[in-house]
């Protein structure tokens, strides 16, 4: 058991040397988010700041916006990892790692590692251009390190559901496909942009439950001291958690179908 | 001598396919065994199944005298496997690959760097062990695959298919490489359709053909199998082919290219009863060859069908 952390260590060293290797796609994941702050912030703005209700401003604009795009950042960035766990069941490797007596979710978790540590990057390059443009949190100290805690959680929990989709892919051009939706659709048809009440009903129905907006309204709570429902915390969690509890053990199975465990 | 590999009743099957239907297996320490048959035989779900990789339906299995089902964990630490694809990590070089593999086998940093180096000597990737291996010929990758099986000094090694698409010398120097393992001690199951490099490595030989073994010992004694084997009369003229396949009813017909294959000794006494049966008949004959026993008339005789390889000679 004392290998677990080796394996798992020498399995993240090889995916962070695979980013450093073939970088388009980590590039690409960590360079969409800061785009869409920019974006939304500076070119937007102004017009949608209008939407917010009592005349806010581009200032107000931003700081709504920022918490959601720190989850789109998240969203959009489990594509790379989908793509990496599926190219890697479609070459040989594989076959030898679960040949090797080796510690068995080192693979996986390798790759969950490597995300969580290119996405906090990426979580800090938006945080850094948001504040560069306007974004004003007040949170204190204790307050910041929960809303980096409910971050990584968010990360962990999307980074197994999207191995999970990677793994039961059969080219890593549809392992790409099928994390779209949550890299793109999840993030838009949330309050990131706009508030609930500006949204037409069906979509607006859509967005309350799904889970990115909890998550969003806890961030925003965290961060900016805006009121929030006292469910919305819990619920934040729980999603997290429900998704990771999925991701992961979906994740183990697609991993070991028909083989030895 | 004891047992690397010992396998009773191996079956399994894809859905309604049969794949393996009860093969039994006994590979002795320190030797090569070779598990030879057409595509499709069976060969690499054998391999999958020895490696842990897939699981059986049915049989009893023990690798290295560990049982597979009960401890598949003290098997893999026993054996190492190079598949019919390559599994080299396409965006590490050479030597990483190496390195991630002595890692893997928790050698500690300087033995893991140690053993890298050493293995890029002997399978000549010295210059090579820094280019990312995405950029390696088809032999090279082969060499490095082998190599990082090597890593970890396993007992058992299986190779599927460890030739197949290489180049002659490549392939000569796979086969002085695996010669090198035994004689080191290491026991090897290999898997191949060619029936000439099982006849060069192998000290034991299965025929495997549609999931069943059909036939298996050494060389020579596979090749006592087909006794005498056959003499192939090439004909120019369909006429002339067919007229051939009625006066010589024992013999096989290769349609497309005219040939027939007509079970012989070679003795001087049978082939003079043969050439007057064809100067009785008139029969013009462009070609003929004596063909003495090979592996490819025993896989004839064991399975009743030529060996595409046979086909395309």
């Amino acid at each position: 058991m004392s290998y677990a952390l080796q394996d798992t260590g020498t399995m993240l060293r090889r995916n962070l040397r695979h980013a450093q290797r073939y970088p388009g796609l980590s590039l690409g994941a960590l360079g969409m988010p800061v785009i869409m702050i920019l974006l939304f912030g500076l070119i937007f703005g102004d017009t949608f700041s209008a939407g917010l209700g009592g005349g806010g401003s581009r200032g107000e604009y931003i700081n709504f916006l920022t918490p959601g795009i720190l989850l789109m950042s998240i969203a959009s960035g489990t594509m790379s990892p989908a793509v990496a766990v599926c190219m890697d069941m479609t070459e040989g490797i594989v076959a030898r790692f679960r040949t090797m007596a080796i510690f068995r979710p080192a693979v996986l978790t390798g790759h969950v590692l490597g995300n969580v540590i290119l996405t906090i990057a990426s979580l800090g390059l938006v945080v850094g251009f948001a504040v560069l443009i306007g974004f004003r949190p007040n949170a204190s100290v204790g307050e910041w390190l929960l809303a980096a805690g409910l971050l990584i959680a968010v990360t962990v929990g999307l980074t197994w559901f999207a191995i999970a989709l990677g793994l039961t892919s059969k080219t890593p051009e549809s392992a790409s496909n099928v994390v779209l939706p949550i890299a793109l659709l999840l993030p838009f048809l949330s309050n990131t942009f706009i508030p609930l009440d500006a949204m037409p009903s069906g979509i607006r129905w859509f967005a309350e439950y799904q889970p990115f907006t909890p998550i969003i309204n806890t961030l925003r709570h965290l961060l900016l001291g805006t009121p929030m429902d006292s469910g919305d915390g819990w619920l934040a969690l729980a999603w997290c958690l429900a998704i990771a509890v999925v991701g992961y053990f979906w994740a183990q199975k697609s991993y070991n179908k028909g083989t030895v465990a | 001598m004891s047992a690397a590999i010992d396998v009773i009743g191996l079956r399994k099957s894809y859905g309604e396919k049969l794949v393996l239907d009860g093969i039994d297996l006994n590979v002795a320490e320190g030797t090569i065994f070779s598990l030879l048959g057409p595509n499709g035989a069976g060969k690499t779900t054998a391999v999958q199944i020895l490696s842990t990789l897939v699981t059986a339906d049915a049989g009893e299995i023990r690798v290295a005298g560990h049982d597979l089902h009960r401890d598949p964990e003290a098997v893999r630490a026993s054996i190492g496997v190079t598949g019919q694809f390559s599994a080299v990590d396409g965006l590490m070089t050479g030597r990483e690959n190496l390195i991630l593999m002595a890692d893997l086998y928790h050698l500690g940093k300087q033995e893991a760097r140690r053993r890298a180096d050493e293995l890029l000597e002997q399978f000549d990737l010295v210059e090579a062990g820094k280019k990312l291996a995405m950029t390696y010929s088809g032999g090279m990758k082969r060499r490095l695959d082998l190599a990082m099986t090597l890593v970890g000094r396993p007992q058992i090694i299986f190779l599927d298919e460890p030739t197949t698409g290489l180049d002659p010398r490549s392939r000569h120097s796979m086969w002085t490489m695996i010669r090198e393992l035994v004689a080191a001690g290491v026991t090897v199951l290999l898997t191949t359709q060619y029936l000439d490099e099982a006849d060069q490595l192998a000290d034991r030989i299965a025929v495997l053909d549609h999931g069943r073994l059909v036939a298996q010992g050494t060389a020579e004694e596979l090749k006592r199998l087909a006794p005498g084997g056959h003499i192939r009369l090439r004909f120019t003229s369909p006429d002339a082919f067919a007229l051939a396949g009625q006066v010589l009813p024992t013999a096989v017909p290769n349609h497309e290219s005219l040939v027939l294959q007509v079970p012989n000794d070679g003795s001087v006494h049978a082939l003079r009863d043969l050439l007057a049966r064809i100067d009785d008949a008139s029969l013009e004959v462009d070609e003929l060859t004596v063909h003495t026993p090979d592996l490819d008339d025993v896989f004839f005789a064991v399975t009743g069908q030529p060996t595409e390889k046979v086909a395309a000679k």
